[in-house]
């Protein structure tokens, strides 16, 4: 074997690998104890520094190795001076700088470099912003690093342009990154402001001064910027359209426009709503803004000495200060929710005293105050009339159309032909037919609806995991065109049958419907929330699949409840019909409930005041 | 087990003393790795006064008196200078008012002027020039600073590229040869395209990025290229069927199926759609391995690889002559074998195997001849083709075939790759030879730069000076193509593809040829597993003091090599 060069045998390596490993142990464990009983003196001296030191080198996670760390560093602040104290945390700069190659994620580094950049007493951001950039570059998801840089940015007040730049060029050597485009929907509103007049062009904020925080600014975008940001997001999603993180960023985007021609003190008082992304164990918020809270509705009924109220996001009436005026005479009412399962809920009842608004001779003029949100409404129930109210009606309010349509419609339009492009060449894309989606419903909803049912149908297919998801979905904005469909027409019956719902919602928007037509769809039960229909007198719901009857409760005034051909199985599902007063005719023919022994004895027993009863 | 060897044989030798054969390297020159070599500007200005000054005193010496009984002579050729022609230079920046468009027809009066070295007026700004006009800040360099600095240069003959999936960076991380070397990445690759220099958008992040593309086109790119990945029914309909047919039925408009032709596959517009494909896929799997495009860059040169080679084989003891040659063979005749070399000195050195470069084998010993040649150039420039934000791009630039001129592969680098100097750029030209490589490269460069004082086109970079030459390709050698002993194997020159596949290949056949047993350049061993003469079992390390302050190895600059192989592609001290 002349010439061969000899190599060490695996198991002589891994001898000399063991006798290594154990060396290492004993001189750690040593060391560790060492530690704890120098704290335990209290002693704080350089030998405690260099011992923490070497173990933390070797495990950056120590947590009580770090916090015995910093009590000897503030203690040593009160013993040296100032030049010495900022050389001492210099030097634990680049100590956590040396642990963060060991590991980039540790918690405990990024923490102490933390606390010793905010207590250096000369600090060199730029050095910092340098360090986390690398860092960034080596993996751009380290969010450990975005938190430190985030502190850094603000400590050291970083003009929001230079950010933004920041955010292009990150974006730019790989744009599946949320952290990014979620950083870029903080800072654009920041740096390009809605202008407080609509038409005047947007200005800068003198950059000078340190970036606010976004929650005291709208989070809407001057439209300048929102073009261009369209045009990048539009880059993003068509190189990769199934990359999501672009997709969340054009949500959150489409909804900053201007609200050119709208009333602009309804969007005055805002309050934040979040599109919520969840990514490797991280949440990233998108922060939108929402309409200002109101009562939306105040009902009336004089036979009943009953007032109903609606608020535009549920409450709880008991506790948020909500007065009731009769004629300028405070009156004591105890407010209650619809249901006894909610403590918090957009509709909300009372009874007034018995013969306050009987006589229907009587104008009465009512006036609901929500004190805690200083707003209130009035109500007038005229002379000879049982029953009024005083609402904003759902379109008045435009409130299906929302997020998406404070856009200019000429926006909205060229977006939608761009995704729809996109659809083109990626037909079973689920990203871009859901946005298509979005954006018709923006603009048109009822002109769009049969498109939006086909996309829904190809969604179904593509993405058969959420096929669930996306008929509760598709059955949310069929609710909502048809409570549209309702108000132009000035009715108050609510007829959806045969359109595939699986689900009911914006029942509150159903206060004043006396007749709802639920029939042929695939609901498996009327929630409680159904409780909300104060008005409803006929209830349609044959052909379904409802087992659970738990919303149509205390209705006062429902007379008639046809469930034909539903999933009713026993006498105890039918408990809740008990209360309501009126009931008369009930069709419970196909119901398996039907075939209980002396089923009719006992409805008659449990339902006295129905008189026609189908089986 | 004495065994003898040549250029790109550099691979080789390694994977011969790796696994324990005792290997003498000769070289004639005073480098290794002959056409495979890189050059200081000096030592190129050298190269090219000998290679002009026609060596044929190269008397062949008897050496008969060596023979022994059964034993025959094969004569070696003294010079593979037959490998190099058309050697033509130029240069733009010492006398400025000689130098005009039309190409001179002799070289040797520029040779002389440059060898004179003065050149005074070159830092002056010339009195045609409307000095507002071009930028103020591009300095001119004058040729006495090529020279003085001539030693950072390192100025390759072959110009090649390394595909990061590509057969030689397997090699070098399998043999761990590669801590010997660093590599920088190829930032962008560019083509040539209705007059202008053009981003071919080839990454995720480039096509995102790209300003020239339309959003569908970049749909339609990224489909086409993902489809690619795969083989699918409907490539294999298109087998036997030109490419291009295949690109233009995928409706992908001109401006990508320029792009996916020159640029990705980079195949000519005949070439068969299975060719094509394979291409495009080699190029896609090469993505993102390390950076951006599919291609690394040896720093200092690709005159790096055989010398890393050489190190390896010389760890393993191998033994290294230069400007020592290898006059002929003697030849057992009854087993046709040849037993043993007689050097320039005529000393007799037994071997059992003998590795020589084609060029060194004499026209009597060649079935075939190779004909074809490759045509190149290599230009000093002021700028690059296409400023881009950074200054230290490295690009790789496909200019297209036309008019029956055939494709050109322009490599042009930085000084971030240890190739020239600040302010500078080496563009290395290469394309199958027509004509003369100056009647073959020269309208491309006319036409990408400025190559006199044409004010005019001041946005173009300048050349500073340039080198045209015709060099042999070497991928019309056959190892079998030589009527020579049955251990002696021929080692081909530098081919004209862009990758390094062939040479390897080659390689690893020779080695299969001479060891069939032996495995082709396991991974070398880490030094502290090497157990030295009389040192004894305990290790000199003190592990325990390196594994508690693992603060050292400041500054590592972000490699382009991935993490997984950082530790076997770092340099070694």
């Amino acid at each position: 074997m002349h010439g061969r060069v000899k190599i060490k045998t695996t198991a002589q390596q891994e001898e000399e690998k063991r006798k290594e490993r154990e060396k290492k142990l004993k001189i750690y464990v040593a060391a560790r104890d060492a530690c704890f009983s120098k704290r335990n003196e209290g002693i704080w001296d350089d030998e405690a520094l260099q011992l923490t030191q070497q173990l933390l080198s070797s495990n950056p996670d120590f947590a009580t190795l770090w916090n015995y760390r910093r009590e000897i560093l503030m203690h040593l602040e009160t013993v040296k001076d100032k030049d010495e104290v900022q050389k001492i945390y210099e030097a634990e700069l680049s100590f956590t700088e040396s642990c963060l190659k060991v590991n980039p994620k540790s918690y405990g580094s990024w923490h102490h470099r933390g606390w010793v950049s905010a207590r250096l007493p000369r600090p060199d951001w730029a050095r910092e912003l340098t360090l986390c950039d690398r860092c960034l570059s080596l993996d751009d998801r380290n969010f450990h690093c975005w938190d430190y840089r985030r502190m850094v940015v603000k400590m050291s007040g970083v003009p929001v342009d230079q950010e933004l730049a920041f955010t292009d060029r990150l974006i730019g050597s790989n744009f599946s990154n949320y952290s990014s485009w979620h950083y870029r929907s903080t800072l654009l509103p920041l740096l390009h402001p809605e202008s407080p007049e609509p038409p005047s062009p947007c200005r800068e904020p003198p950059q000078s001064s340190p970036p606010p925080s976004p929650q005291t600014h709208s989070h809407r975008v001057c439209e300048e910027q929102l073009l261009k940001e369209y045009e990048l997001v539009q880059n993003a999603f068509f190189t990769d359209p199934n990359d999501q993180s672009a997709w969340f960023y054009y949500r959150w985007l489409l909804g900053r426009g201007m609200s050119i021609g709208r009333s602009v003190c309804k969007y005055e008082r805002e309050y934040i709503s979040a599109l919520l992304c969840f990514v490797n164990h991280k949440f990233f918020v998108f922060l939108t803004a929402e309409r200002e809270e109101m009562i939306s509705c105040v009902y009336v009924n004089r036979d009943e000495e009953r007032v109903a109220v609606a608020f535009s996001r549920p409450v709880n009436a008991q506790s948020v200060g909500l007065f009731l005026v009769l004629d300028g005479q405070p009156q004591r009412v105890e407010w209650r929710s619809v249901h006894p399962r909610f403590k918090q809920s957009p509709v909300w009842i009372c009874n007034l005293p018995p013969g306050t608004i009987s006589d229907i001779t009587n104008e009465r003029n009512l006036t609901v105050h929500w004190t805690e949100k200083h707003t209130h409404r009035d109500c007038a129930l005229y002379t000879g009339r049982t029953e009024s109210w005083c609402r904003d009606s759902a379109t008045d309010q435009e409130l299906f159309r929302s997020e998406l349509s404070v856009e200019k419609t000429s926006v909205l339009q060229s977006e939608l032909q761009s995704v729809k492009q996109l659809q083109e060449l990626e037909p079973l894309n689920k990203w871009c037919l859901l946005t298509i989606i979005l954006l018709m419903r923006a603009l048109d909803p009822l002109g769009y609806e049969q498109e939006m049912l086909a996309h829904f149908r190809t969604l179904k297919e593509v993405d058969s995991m959420r096929s669930a998801y996306y008929s509760d979905l598709c059955s949310k904005f069929m609710i909502e065109n048809t409570i549209l469909k309702m108000e132009y027409a000035e009715v108050r019956v609510f007829s959806i049958s045969d359109k595939n719902l699986t689900t009911l919602c914006h029942l509150d928007q159903l206060l004043l419907v006396t007749h709802i037509n639920l029939s042929s769809n695939h609901l498996q039960r009327l929630p409680p929330q159904f409780a909300m229909l104060q008005c409803l007198e006929v209830l349609e719901a044959d052909n379904n699949a409802i087992e659970n009857l738990e919303g149509v409760y205390h209705l006062p005034k429902l007379e008639e409840v046809l469930l034909k051909n539903n999933k009713i199985s026993t006498l105890a599902d039918l408990q809740t019909l008990a209360s309501c007063p009126k009931l008369k005719r009930l069709d419970l023919r196909g119901n398996p409930v039907t075939q209980t022994a002396n089923v009719e004895s006992e409805l008659a027993e449990l339902l006295p005041s129905v008189t026609d009863l189908l089986l | 087990r004495g065994a003898l060897d040549l250029p790109h044989g550099s691979v080789v030798a390694a994977a011969c003393s790796r696994v324990g054969q005792r290997v003498l390297h000769v070289d004639r020159r005073s480098y290794y790795a002959a056409n495979w070599a890189s050059f200081t500007f000096n030592a190129l200005l050298t190269w090219i006064q000998e290679h002009q000054a026609e060596s044929l005193s190269e008397e062949v010496q008897d050496r008969s008196s060596l023979v022994e009984e059964g034993e025959e002579l094969i004569y070696l050729s003294g010079s593979d200078s037959a490998s190099i022609s058309n050697l033509q230079v130029f240069c733009y920046i010492s006398e400025e008012a000689e130098e005009e468009e039309e190409p001179p027809n002799t070289t040797e009066e520029e040779e002389a002027a440059q060898e004179q070295g003065e050149e005074p007026e070159a830092d002056q700004p010339q009195p045609s020039a409307p000095p507002s006009q071009s930028e103020p800040t591009r300095k001119k360099i004058s040729y006495t600073q090529l020279e003085k600095e001539g030693r950072r240069f390192n100025i390759d003959l072959v110009s090649k590229l390394m595909y990061s999936r590509g057969s030689l960076v397997d090699l070098l991380i399998k043999s761990n040869v590669s801590r010997y070397a660093e590599f920088k990445n190829v930032t962008r690759i560019l083509t040539y395209r209705h007059g202008s220099v053009e981003q071919v958008p080839c990454s995720r992040a480039d096509v995102f990025a790209s300003r020239q593309l339309s959003v569908v086109e970049k749909r339609k790119l990224m489909r086409f290229l993902t489809s690619c990945v795969e083989e699918t029914e409907e490539h294999q309909a298109y087998n036997g069927r030109p490419f291009l047919e295949f690109l233009r039925e995928q409706q992908l408009g001109d401006n990508l199926q320029h792009f996916l032709l020159h640029s990705i596959a980079m195949v000519t517009e005949d070439t068969l759609t299975e060719v094509g494909l394979t291409s495009t896929r080699h190029f896609l799997r090469c993505l993102g391995r390390y950076g951006n495009t599919p291609f690394l860059f040896p720093v200092y040169g690709l005159g790096e690889i055989p010398q890393c080679f050489c190190r390896m084989s010389a760890v393993f003891g191998g033994i290294y002559c230069l400007r020592h040659s290898v006059s002929c063979l003697i030849v057992d005749k009854d087993s046709n074998r040849c037993k043993a070399v007689i050097d320039s000195r005529g000393q007799r050195i037994s071997c059992s195997h003998f590795v020589v470069e084609d060029g060194f084998v004499g026209a009597d010993r060649r079935v075939t001849t190779p004909t074809r040649l490759l045509s190149r150039a290599v230009l000093i420039t002021d700028a690059s083709v296409l400023p881009g934000d950074s200054e230290q791009q490295v690009s790789l630039v496909t200019v297209p075939p036309t008019d029956g001129r055939p494709a050109v592969n322009m490599v042009e680098l930085s000084p971030s790759t240890m190739t020239c100097i600040p302010g500078t750029y080496l563009v290395h030209l290469t394309c199958q030879s027509v004509g003369s490589a100056y009647e073959d490269l020269s309208p491309v460069v006319t036409r990408m730069f400025c190559t006199a004082e044409c004010q005019d086109q001041e946005n173009r970079p300048a050349v500073l000076w340039c080198l045209y030459f015709n060099m042999a390709d070497g991928s019309g050698v056959e190892p079998e193509g030589h009527d020579l002993p049955s251990n002696v194997y021929v080692c081909s020159g530098p081919d004209g593809a862009l990758g390094h596949e062939h040479a390897i290949k080659q390689a690893e056949s020779i080695f299969l040829k001479i060891l069939p047993e032996e495995e082709f350049c396991p991974p070398a061993p880490n030094p502290e597993d090497i157990i030295y003469d009389g040192e004894n079992t305990s290790p000199t390390s003190t592990g325990e003091e390196e594994g508690l302050t693992a603060a050292g190895g400041e500054g590592e600059e972000k490699q382009q090599e991935q993490q997984e192989e950082e530790t076997s592609l770092q340099p070694e001290e």
